[in-house]
């Protein structure tokens, strides 16, 4: 059984909706992926799935747990670790802090001095900057910072919205070698989003190409790539 | 935008508000006429508020003081200089224009909280200024000038306060009518377009010191209108008239009337008239409560203001009179 | 000399309280960006439980911690019942509002305390504790002051709760995400600001007397202090209402007398705040397009 089965999402901002009739899954330990271009309603996806927008159809279910209708916090605290576009960073607070924000909802201490020695593992450049304020972190530290906020939650799955927007290539390519390694050693399910396909598409297992708020072709990531409409528009070649 | 097109049933609609107002003073008793005079003095002072914090998103919360310069510019007038009354009105405004004017420089550094601090500063030294001793020849300290009631000209055979309420009335539709082609022409959309988006105005060429600071005088005109006004209908001014609650009332008035609204300024002046009264006649014990009570109904029932309910509820009536007839139109064809 | 230092003191006495207020009003601006301007009725309403309390036979101390104690539940309810109701409201709206509180508690107080003014008890003895300048109650007043600033701190820099508060302020959306029930942050800065605000009560009644409009000219320096220091950070709030203070009684006895006092005060921090005008402290912010 699929970790997040969504069946049929319609939602939108105000009266108007962005998204139509969207169904997508991710599976235990998978990765899965949601292409589209700007303004296609990816974002939007992420947001409906945490309670930050107006839902008028379909379900979301988590696991045992039907998201419909929860609020954010709540939705949070069953395991879902959203690392939001922008980052989301508390600028004012240290980067340690900032960790310990991201574990705020757990009571087990030795876990998470645990999570804290694995996350500066995954990330090196944090640990030496854990007393800096975060607003002084590179983009690219404060995607990892924002990254490995989410991991201090402990989550089954993570959401990700964009983590290469505004990186260096460099950067990026070594954000998404360690989000590898996240999946492969502690089995988070990732839900990734993304504009930059042909990156997404080598991560991924399966993945749902989205066009104004549809679904519009979907399958395993290696069958995408290699389809001929998806080469053209989204990996330029 | 409230108040800005005008079609024709609007117009008859504001023909029989004016009409009801003329015949008003001639049904009710002399202390009703000059408690809706009152109503129209702060009609006039809210106008030009909600010119200031409605339409051009500038806090104040001193308008009290400008209102108290506009009382106290006619009283000395008329009684250390025997001015007549009418002409202590346009003086009154000419010299709270020049006080609005200057004080908008100061106000062009200042936003949101801070300016709200500065004009709360301004309207709670006000009653200072005017008990202060080295002013008292003028002013008459804290007891304050006694002024005379005019009489009705032209041998008209009405009694003063009727009198001074038609003055009033009259006053008031002036003043509305220049409010409103202010806030539809040039320097209204400025205003507007200041309060929404400041940096994107600057870039379309819009003077944005030059508007604010103009504003700024408009609305302390209206306020100093409104001040002579009320010192001649009440006859009398001291500093204690001119507390700081006065300024916080003027500020309620536009929030409960409606803001960025013209007809919300007479609702919010009928609120600040009579609400009081209703509260002491419920509870003579703790009469601030039920008001309290009473704004916080208003803000949760009302949240835009009365003007945006009255609009909400007209919409619907309009709606279903539309429907109605398109019914009726159906079932004849 | 002397009659200056005593000035000075007492000014310093004056600005604890004031700092007090500020740092109440910092607690719920911090979060929210609203100013309270009912905080200082509050803090009236909160002297007279205490008052009520002390009357009742209740020893001074034990009151004080019970009113605090008290004071943080009733400004979790008005936060959870009235002030949520229209948090996304336009900043006018909500200034009725905290207007309306205002009232509401001066009217409901002078109607079960009636209007005549109370003495209330100072916890400090009567003999002036360093020389003649400065009474007990004066340093009694600045040490509490400065308890309550060396709490609060420890309390946000090493509690989870005060970092969970910290984040909610800086970053509401981004605090759900991780979990904080940003809703309860809120309610808790209200209660915080409500415990600050009845200490700052209790402490100036000794000075000024307790009735129901004795906070009125101290919510404004109070508001004044803040903004002075910086709206969004309590240390300055607290330099500011020292500050604001000192101003103030030194302005009184030297320059204008006590009938201008106010006035001049006043125009002296706008006059700050015209060149600084995020406070002395406060952190400057750029505008995005």
């Amino acid at each position: 059984m699929a970790l997040l089965e969504v069946t049929g999402l319609t939602g939108g901002y105000g009266v108007t909706d962005v998204l139509h009739d969207v169904s997508f899954s991710v599976e235990q330990g998978g990765i899965t992926t949601i292409l589209g271009a700007n303004g296609a309603g990816k974002t939007s996806v992420l947001r409906a799935l945490c309670g930050m927008l107006r839902v008028s159809g379909g379900t979301i279910q988590f696991a045992s747990d039907k998201l419909n209708g929860r609020a954010t916090e709540s939705i949070v605290r069953l395991g879902i670790g959203h690392v939001p576009d922008g980052r989301g960073t508390f600028l004012n607070l240290t980067t340690e802090e900032n960790l310990r924000v991201g574990a705020m909802t757990r009571k087990d201490k030795a876990g998470i001095s645990e999570d804290f020695k694995r996350v500066y593992g995954y990330f090196p450049r944090l640990q030496e900057r854990r007393h800096q304020q975060a607003g002084t972190l590179s983009g690219g530290e404060q995607q990892m910072l924002a990254i490995s906020r989410a991991l201090m939650l402990r989550p089954r799955l993570l959401l990700l919205d964009e983590p290469s927007f505004g990186l260096a290539p460099l950067v990026v390519q070594d954000i998404f070698r360690i989000m590898r390694t996240i999946n492969d050693e502690q089995k988070v399910a990732i839900l990734l989003v993304e504009q930059n396909a042909s990156l997404a598409l080598e991560l991924a297992d399966s993945a749902y190409l989205l066009e104004t708020g549809r679904v519009v072709m979907s399958g395993p990531a290696r069958e995408l790539r290699e389809a001929e409409s998806v080469r053209r528009s989204y990996l330029g070649y | 935008m409230d108040g800005m097109h005008v079609n024709k049933t609007r117009l008859i609609f504001i023909g029989m508000v004016v009409l009801a107002a003329l015949l008003l003073p001639f049904v009710v008793g002399s202390y009703r006429v000059f408690q809706f005079n009152l109503v129209l003095v702060y009609a006039i002072v809210l106008l030009g508020l909600n010119m200031l914090t409605g339409y051009n998103g500038q806090i104040s919360l001193g308008h009290g003081a400008f209102y108290a310069i506009g009382a106290y510019v006619a009283a000395i007038l008329m009684d250390k200089l025997g001015v007549p009354y009418w002409a202590t009105v346009p003086a009154a405004g000419a010299v709270c224009f020049v006080a609005g004017f200057l004080f908008g420089f100061p106000a062009l550094r200042l936003h949101g909280h801070y300016l709200a601090l500065a004009t709360f500063a301004l309207g709670i030294s006000m009653p200072q200024i005017l008990k202060y001793k080295g002013l008292e020849q003028w002013t008459g300290g804290v007891q304050g000038i006694v002024i005379l009631k005019p009489q009705a000209p032209f041998g008209l055979n009405i009694s003063q306060d009727h009198w001074l309420y038609l003055f009033t009335l009259f006053i008031a539709l002036l003043m509305f009518w220049l409010a409103w082609n202010i806030l539809r022409g040039r320097v209204g959309r400025a205003m507007v377009a200041i309060r929404d988006h400041p940096i994107a105005a600057e870039a379309m060429g819009i003077n944005v010191g030059a508007v604010k600071t103009l504003t700024f005088g408009i609305s302390a005109l209206y306020a100093g209108v409104g001040g002579a006004l009320g010192a001649i209908v009440v006859q009398f001014v001291a500093p204690d008239s001119f507390v700081a609650l006065v300024s916080i009332s003027l500020l309620i008035g536009i929030v409960i009337g409606g803001l960025a609204s013209i007809s919300g300024v007479i609702y919010g002046a009928i609120f600040i008239q009579f609400v009081p009264n209703i509260a002491d006649e419920i509870s003579k014990a703790a009469p601030w409560a039920v008001y309290g009570l009473f704004l916080l109904a208003f803000v949760f029932l009302a949240p835009k203001g009365v003007a945006g309910l009255v609009q909400l509820l007209w919409g619907k009536a309009e709606a279903s009179w539309k429907r109605v007839r398109a019914q009726k139109a159906t079932l004849q064809s | 000399m002397e009659a200056f230092l005593h000035q000075v003191f007492s000014g310093l006495a004056n600005g604890a309280i004031y700092a007090s207020l500020a740092l109440a009003l910092v607690m719920i601006y911090q979060s929210t960006h609203h100013i309270n301007f009912a905080q200082g009725e509050m803090a009236m309403f909160s002297t007279y439980l205490a008052w009520a309390m002390i009357n009742a036979g209740i020893p001074y101390w034990m009151a004080f911690a019970l009113t605090v104690i008290a004071s943080f539940f009733i400004g979790l309810t008005i936060e959870r019942v009235i002030v949520r109701r229209v948090a996304d409201a336009p900043v006018l709206t909500l200034v009725v509002v905290f207007i309306a509180l205002l009232v509401i508690l001066n009217s409901i107080t002078g109607w079960i305390f009636t209007y005549t003014i109370k003495v209330f008890p100072s916890p400090f003895p009567e003999q002036p504790l360093f020389g003649p300048y400065v009474s007990s109650h004066e340093a009694g007043v600045v040490g509490v002051s400065l308890i309550v600033l060396l709490l609060l701190f420890l309390f946000f820099r090493f509690t989870s709760l005060g970092l969970a508060m910290r984040a909610t302020a800086e970053n509401a959306v981004s605090s759900r995400l991780s979990g904080i029930r940003v809703g309860w942050m809120l309610a808790l800065g209200w209660g915080l600001a409500a415990s600050i605000g009845a200490i700052a009560g209790m402490m100036v009644a000794p000075i000024v007397y307790l009735d129901p409009n004795m906070m009125s000219g101290i919510l404004l320096y109070g508001i004044a202090a803040a903004l002075m220091g910086g709206i969004d950070n309590p240390f300055g709030a607290v330099v500011g209402g020292l500050i604001v203070g000192v101003l103030e009684n030194l302005m009184g006895a030297y320059v204008v007398g006590t009938e201008l006092k106010l006035t001049v005060a006043l125009m002296l921090i706008i006059g700050v705040l015209i060149f600084k005008p995020t406070g002395l402290f406060g952190r400057s912010f750029v505008t995005r397009v």
